[in-house]
């Protein structure tokens, strides 16, 4: 009895929140989803003409395809690092959105802004273990799905597959 | 001879409220704020303005915070024509883990002190207690100060500021900032003359970045208690002044009090919507933290009230109680707001 009475309590409580949560939803503005979405295409689509560039840049300097390649994040790494030092990356991904975001210089800026604020609680604690505070799940999700995505490709090819 | 017990029944009103039988004097006020507050719509009202770097010259934001308090201490306690040994305690808040700007703010001063958290209600709660101390006759004078630094409070609660991300519309903007006042049994030209404690209510909203919309309910809350408890109506105070709602918050604040059969429209301001130009200054919703309503109160509001163009306001600070492992952990934003009345005199 107890027990039920407290479900429906719950039930009431889980129902208003809800309620509320929706008459939040229609007061609160939102960002045009069209206009962020119109900037993104913008700004992403520059940083990867720039690392087009870029890779033409080495291609026409003899390099071969891979080296091309590293060269090509490497640098866009810098430009990005040396952005956030400077503070004009948040300015640009506040216009520019997931298009400064997605790109290899949206995963700089998010290494190398907990490094710049944590370095005030040391080499260890600070910038040591926040580096990837926000950078981390990329890269542990990152080489859990690729390891995985390795031992199918393994069994596929052991079994004639592919 | 009236007994204890009914001399301690004669200062409660209603259900959470407190009229004080001797009125507790605000002596002064003193503020001490960042570049942006300073260039925003109340700029001229604050002692300090620091620079653009918002370091006030210390290496990291939990110093430049630390030592805004002590600077708002400092300046309050000789605006006020005291000493620092006339200061019988100090009750200070911020909003950083452990509250440790108000710790190493004013751990020069060698005044005994009361550590606060109530999110950015905490100029609230500081005034409340700090009140109740001097009107119950626990020192003559005591401080009631409260800080917020942009940088660090995006350290503690969101991203490091050089990470590139977009800001919700009702996402606010944390005030550099901090407020004190010195509060004794006499002097100065604005008393307080009762509060409101809040509650904590919860509407299950888990939206960290909408904190208007978490807070309202609370001030609410509070705001309708206050009018209960004392038998007010909201044409009874010049201005009814919340802490950090924003432009989201307001609007809910006033739709539930219209439920409650209360508008309070024509009476509100909010320090958050007050203190930038969210034009110019690109805050959205507008300024949060415990600095944005002690520095508004302190800077703004207290001279009003001196000068007798308010007669009598209820300040109603707002907080939302969450930590980044809360918010993690999937719990809810609840708000608390504390309700002040302030009167000319």
């Amino acid at each position: 009895m107890v027990c039920s009475m407290a479900t429906a309590a719950e039930e009431v409580k889980k129902q208003k929140a809800k309620e509320y949560e929706n008459y939040v939803k229609s007061v609160t503005p939102r960002h045009n989803l069209f206009k962020n979405m119109g900037f993104a295409f913008v700004s992403g689509g520059i940083i990867c003409t720039l690392g087009q560039m870029i890779m033409n840049f080495c291609k026409n300097q003899g390099m071969d395809s891979e080296t091309c390649g590293s060269w090509t994040s490497l640098c866009l790494i810098f430009l990005s690092v040396l952005l956030t030092g400077l503070n004009i990356y948040p300015k640009l991904a506040k216009w520019g959105g997931a298009g400064t975001l997605v790109p290899i210089t949206g995963f700089a800026n998010s290494v190398a802004s907990p490094a710049i604020e944590y370095q005030k609680e040391g080499q260890i604690f600070g910038i040591g273990c926040k580096i990837f505070t926000i950078a981390g799940p990329v890269i542990l999700y990152g080489i859990l799905t690729s390891a995985l995505l390795g031992v199918i490709y393994y069994l596929m090819k052991m079994w004639g597959i592919v | 001879m009236m007994s204890r017990e009914e001399g301690r029944k004669e200062q409660t009103r209603g259900k959470q409220s407190i009229q004080f039988s001797h009125a507790v004097h605000i002596l002064s006020g003193a503020s001490i704020v960042g570049k942006k507050e300073g260039e925003g719509p109340l700029g001229k009202y604050f002692d300090v303005v620091g620079e653009e770097d918002g370091l006030f010259g210390c290496q990291c934001w939990e110093e430049a915070e630390s030592v805004l308090q002590k600077e708002a201490v400092t300046m309050a306690i000789r605006k006020a024509k005291l000493e620092k040994w006339e200061i019988r305690t100090i009750y200070a808040g911020d909003l950083l883990a452990q509250t440790i700007a108000s710790s190493f703010g004013i751990i020069g001063f060698d005044i005994p002190v009361y550590g606060l958290y109530g999110a950015c209600a905490t100029m609230g709660e500081a005034l409340s207690l700090s009140s109740m101390a001097v009107a119950a006759g626990y020192g003559n004078y005591v401080v009631a100060v409260t800080s917020s630094h942009y940088g660090s409070a995006e350290k503690e609660f969101r991203f490091p500021l050089g990470y590139g991300n977009q800001r919700p519309l009702s996402a606010s903007w944390t005030v550099t900032g901090s407020g004190a006042c010195i509060l004794g049994r006499s002097g100065g030209k604005a008393r307080i003359t009762g509060i409101t404690t809040g509650k904590i209510i919860d509407y299950g909203l888990k939206d960290s970045l909408n904190m208007g919309a978490c807070m309202a309910p609370a001030a609410c809350d509070t705001i309708y208690q206050n009018l209960m408890d004392f038998n007010r109506m909201p044409g009874d105070y010049d201005k009814i002044i919340t802490g950090d709602l924003g432009e989201v918050g307001q609007k809910i604040l006033f739709d539930l009090l219209r439920e409650k059969g209360f508008d309070i429209e024509k009476q509100h301001i909010d320090c958050g919507m007050k203190i930038y130009d969210k034009e110019k200054q690109d805050t959205h919703a507008g300024g949060s933290g415990c600095g944005c309503s002690a520095v508004t109160f302190v800077s703004y509001v207290l001279p009003k009230i001196e000068t007798g163009e308010w007669k009598r306001v209820l300040f109603v600070p707002t907080g939302a109680l969450l930590s980044k492992v809360s918010y993690n952990e999937g719990q809810s934003v609840p708000g608390i707001a504390q309700a002040v009345v302030v009167e000319h005199c």
